[in-house]
């Protein structure tokens, strides 16, 4: 950057912009969003350009809020999984997981390995999916659309799998307090063994065709940097805080669901910029692809719901013919279980970083407050300092690198 | 990963620094330093955790408030600091109680560039004035707005409904 554009970094820019390298010496403001097709998501930035090297940023959000944590103080524990669906939508799974997790976490639910275990697959390949997403994604900005499509037809295949879990495939509500509602089905463990073993080799090929692309490259390496330092302190988590350096990753530093059970490698970067950013996410695919094989190859025997009869909704047809399963069927569904009173945090490795619940509960059929650590929500102010002083084309590479997505953002 | 400090530890070199400004600590299934701390010294209390040469708090990792109602009226308001130390993998959690009639504290949004958007958020749900913050306006309500939805008072639904009364199902 330099030292003229130091100088009216932030909102301080000028009505004339007096240097030399201006065209006509003509600040120009410029709406990038809200409905833009580059910002996939529904918030705007108000740019201050001249030419086409941005001058300042101003962001606002809250585009799509929907009162998550106002909803969630009205609603019983079990109901409030579908709502964690639609923070980040592109890896709803492990925000359900990361929900059962934080309410067995305050009401001491003891979980079997086996559990674990497909917990860690399931929230595994939703990160896959979650990056394939943003990669691709990252691909199409910079002009190369068909790594999209393939990599589309992927994320269909892990779709599917959702489905054979839980039935549904975007907001999959996938599982239960305490466990799944069903076992892995037989073509479950069909779809799950041809993943990874087709997988791996059409994601090379996609990899070959941006890793080292001269164009890619070149429209990414040095783009929308940050360093490691100020990530820290912008409260970044996740790839994007593991591309400028630094290996946080709950996921090992605050291990749940068994995943000290594993090897894997966290991926670093060195510049924080978005092509670091690509790489961090595409090692991260092939380390989760490590880590689902040693869980699938090593998967416990047992049952797939924990014995907490008071927090697991029990299976249907229990429920018509047995007794115990209709009494505890109609007293989660009433609200009638006695939930500990007390406070918790819990995170979990999200897509995008850390994300947090804050569960304060008094012992009520709701939580008294339930706050989301939505990781895009707190590093997305970071983005006016990291697109300042670059061009206009250079802020859309980098806020797609920075997968923001606007359902996580807004809460 | 284990953690490399006990919270007897930070608790004991919080004390001695702060004395009465540290509070009762509270014991939670999370097993995080869980403190309560005078509303005045969360400023000064960051800015030491943050330059401590062992502790090294230096990430924060969320902001939020919650409304307690039936509290003492100069305690129904409490702000929650989440801060993370990466080099010793320690958590811990501030809180302070603020009042309901004009809640005030200092922002920190000078040690930790992240507070800015979290403080903005908490004042846009819960009224509570970041003294200094620089820019405290709404951030996913509109502007219009004249109330903080956050707050107990404002329910989420009709209060005459009938169908989900508590007194209609024995609780």
């Amino acid at each position: 950057m330099s030292e003229d554009l130091e100088k009216y970094k932030g909102n301080n820019v000028p009505e004339k912009w007096e240097s030399d390298d201006t065209i006509e010496g003509e600040i120009a403001t410029l709406n990038l969003g809200p409905t833009h097709p580059a910002t996939h998501g529904i918030f705007q930035n108000v740019l201050k350009v001249d030419g086409e090297k941005i001058l300042s940023s101003e962001q606002t959000v809250g585009y799509i809020h929907r009162a998550f944590e106002k909803l969630a103080e009205r609603r019983p524990f079990h109901q409030i999984t579908p709502i964690t669906d639609r923070l980040n939508y592109c890896s709803s799974p492990i925000n359900n997981i990361g929900w059962h997790m934080t309410v067995e976490k305050l009401a001491q639910i003891e979980v079997s390995k086996r559990i674990d275990y497909m917990r860690v697959i399931i929230m595994e390949l939703a990160r896959i999916a979650d990056h394939l997403v943003c990669n691709s994604v990252i691909g199409v900005d910079t002009g190369a659309l068909t790594g999209f499509t393939w990599m589309f037809i992927e994320r269909e295949r892990i779709y599917d799998m959702y489905e054979q879990i839980c039935g549904a495939r975007l907001t999959t509500n996938i599982g239960r307090i305490g466990g799944f509602e069903r076992d892995f089905t037989p073509k479950f463990h069909e779809l799950i063994k041809d993943f990874l073993k087709t997988f791996p080799k059409r994601f090379e090929e996609f990899n070959s065709m941006l890793d080292r692309n001269r164009i890619f490259m070149d429209r990414t390496i040095g783009v929308g940097g940050i360093s490691g330092e100020r990530a820290l302190n912008y409260g970044f988590t996740g790839p994007n805080l593991r591309a400028a350096g630094v290996d946080y990753d709950v996921r090992v530093h605050t291990p749940y669901s068994s995943y000290q059970d594993f090897e894997f490698d966290i991926p670093v970067g060195t510049g924080g910029d978005t092509y670091d950013r690509f790489q961090v996410r595409q090692e991260e695919i092939r380390q989760s692809l490590r880590i689902i094989s040693q869980a699938y190859n090593n998967l416990p025997e047992g049952s797939y719901h924990a014995d907490a009869p008071e927090f697991y909704l029990p299976d249907k047809a229990d429920v018509y013919n047995k007794m115990e399963a209709l009494i505890y069927h109609f007293k989660i569904i009433m609200g009638e279980t006695p939930v500990p009173a007390g406070e918790v945090y819990h995170s979990v490795e999200g897509g995008n970083g850390e994300l947090g619940y804050y569960l304060i509960s008094d012992g009520g059929r709701n939580p008294y407050r339930l706050q989301f650590r939505r990781p895009c929500f707190i590093y997305y102010q970071a983005y006016p300092e990291m697109i300042t002083g670059q061009s206009l084309s250079d802020a859309v590479v980098t806020l797609s690198s920075m997968n923001v997505i606007a359902g996580e953002l807004d809460a | 990963m284990e953690s490399k400090l006990t919270n007897e530890q930070v608790l004991t070199a919080l004390r001695e620094q702060f004395g009465d400004a540290v509070g009762q600590e509270e014991q939670t299934v999370d097993n995080y330093l869980n403190v309560y701390v005078a509303s005045e010294s969360v400023h000064t209390m960051i800015e030491w955790l943050y330059a401590h040469d062992e502790f090294k708090v230096q990430f924060l990792t969320n902001i939020t408030g919650i409304h307690f109602p039936d509290n003492d009226e100069d305690q129904k308001m409490v702000i929650v600091y989440h801060l993370h130390s990466l080099q010793n993998n320690f958590r811990l959690r501030l809180k302070a109680y603020l009042p309901i009639e004009n809640p005030s504290i200092h922002t920190i949004t000078d040690i930790f560039s992240a507070a800015n958007w979290l403080e903005r958020e908490t004042y846009d749900f819960f009224g509570i004035n970041f003294v200094n913050h620089p820019n405290l306006t709404r951030i996913l309500n509109e502007d219009s707005m004249d109330y903080f939805p956050m707050r107990k008072e404002y329910h989420l639904e009709d209060e005459t409904r009938q169908d989900k009364d508590n007194r209609f199902f024995g609780r």
